[in-house]
């Protein structure tokens, strides 16, 4: 009998302590890191499926435009070294390989603009199905790379202002020792899409 | 200098305490502002006030209801929540943003399943989109949402008949939505799914009820054999537990007057078109 009472008293003096550690804001902080490292694996996530859309694409209009090869190979190339690029969560603290990361992507993204600018010179290009399909993938893609990027930017903005603000600082200091999240400078404006105008 | 250090190492310490506490003041008031600023963002968006928010009036009575009629059977039918939201203006927003804003703000779809679309119309900037959450965008692929833009609503709109359009819109979204094999062959396990949990919710208050007779009787015994009797009173909970909670949306109350989401999201799938 008292030994069953001194257990359930441990076992609610343990229930307790973890209510009142999670209570008082230590989960906080690595919730709201998981938080914005799963925002990230969403944002190469997308990148990634813009990459795929590439080859496709590239097919397609080299098909109608064969002579624009400066242009189709500068996607290729820039596409091959995007890939390339590659972050894995626990490197996100690293502000120079995230600006790697961006400025690769962004160096693509410029490419399939320029790509996009001469295939308006083709008027059989324009009224092909499998183009104008790709053509609202493509547009479809940037969006989500937007709207994940978006996401990812205010998830970090979230988890960096906690490990400096009361009272998540606490833990900060006394636990956790977290680093800051690399922020994600969207070059082109991270809340309107870049306009994919074909 | 080592005559000046030591008034070098005293001197800064306030100081800095002072920028701290400078900065400390900053932060909050920066947090502040932003949550005001993030309140005031929210204010601007239109309130969720059923399957169709007509807020640039571009559709009769008559049409609006018909449309809200289409939309309850697709929810009832596949758990879909389709909405159609029209607005007077994007706030200087373009209209992807907006709408991914809206729509997450609305929660549209089942929480678990994502399974929302909205279709929103603002007029005054020419464009429309379709933002597909993100349970759907296999089934209601970017390729397909621009194709009901540019096929379905587009030539109505040209020619202002927005009513006109919109009509089509839904009505391709819904084919689109409801002819996909592999969406509609899920529907019976969804539908026994919810008749299931249903089941439980009947169950539950006699589960409870049973549990707190049991505690009862075993309580009395104790007390019995301490020499002291208690009144026969029992406080049987008689809550709403059997009550239809059909439509199921993730948990929302969904009854027949209001409509909410059910706490789905979008990543931004689905296109967007011009006129």
């Amino acid at each position: 009998m008292f030994s069953n009472l001194s257990r359930f008293r441990a076992a609610s003096a343990a229930v307790i302590m973890g209510l009142a550690l999670s209570g008082c804001g230590y989960n906080h902080i690595p919730t709201l890191e998981e938080q914005a490292k799963a925002s990230w694996s969403e944002v190469q996530n997308q990148y990634q499926r813009r990459a795929d859309l590439i080859p496709n694409l590239v097919n397609t209009v080299q098909g109608y435009a064969k002579q624009e090869k400066d242009v189709l190979t500068s996607v290729i190339e820039a596409r091959a070294k995007a890939t390339s690029v590659h972050i894995d969560a626990s490197s996100l603290t690293d502000p120079d390989k995230v600006k790697q990361f961006a400025d690769a992507q962004n160096q693509l993204s410029g490419a399939l603009g320029r790509l996009i600018a001469v295939s308006e010179n083709y008027p059989d290009l324009k009224s092909n199905q499998n183009f104008l399909a790709l053509q609202s993938q493509l547009e479809g893609t940037e969006n989500r790379i937007a709207v994940a990027r978006r996401d990812y930017i205010e998830n970090v903005r979230a988890f960096n202002t906690s490990l400096r603000t009361f009272p998540d600082v606490i833990w900060q200091t006394l636990v956790f020792h977290s680093k800051p999240l690399a922020e994600f400078t969207a070059t082109q404006g991270a809340d309107a899409p870049p306009q994919v105008k074909f | 200098m080592s005559d000046t250090e030591p008034a070098r190492q005293t001197d800064p310490p306030p100081q800095r305490r002072l920028t701290a506490a400078a900065v400390l003041v900053a932060l909050v008031g920066l947090m502040l502002l932003a949550g005001v600023g993030a309140s005031l963002r929210a204010a601007e968006l239109p309130a969720l006030t059923g399957r169709v928010v007509d807020n640039a009036n571009l559709l009769s009575a008559e049409s609006q209801s018909a449309i809200e009629s289409k939309l309850k059977s697709l929810e009832e039918k596949s758990g879909i929540q389709l909405v159609v939201a029209t607005v007077t203006s994007l706030g200087g927003e373009a209209i992807e943003p907006y709408a991914n804003k809206l729509f997450r703000a609305w929660r549209l779809g089942e929480k678990t399943k994502n399974n929302g679309v909205l279709l929103l119309v603002a007029p005054t900037e020419h464009k429309a989109r379709i933002e597909v959450g993100y349970g759907l965008e296999g089934t209601l692929t970017d390729a397909l949402s621009k194709l009901i833009i540019t096929n379905a609503l587009v030539p109505h709109f040209k020619a202002k008949d927005f009513q006109g359009g919109i009509e089509h819109g839904v009505d391709d979204i819904i084919s689109v939505l409801s002819t996909d094999a592999a969406e509609w062959q899920k529907r019976p396990d969804l539908q026994k799914a919810r008749q299931e949990n249903s089941g439980f919710g009947v169950l539950l208050p006699f589960i409870i009820v049973f549990g707190v007779v049991i505690l009862i009787i075993y309580m009395r015994r104790k007390a019995r054999s301490g020499g002291a009797r208690s009144g026969g009173m029992v406080f049987i909970p008689t809550g709403r537990w059997g009550s239809n909670r059909g439509g199921g949306s993730g948990g929302s109350d969904s009854g027949n007057s209001g409509f909410s989401g059910g706490g789905g999201s979008s990543g931004g799938g689905g296109a967007s078109g011009d006129w």
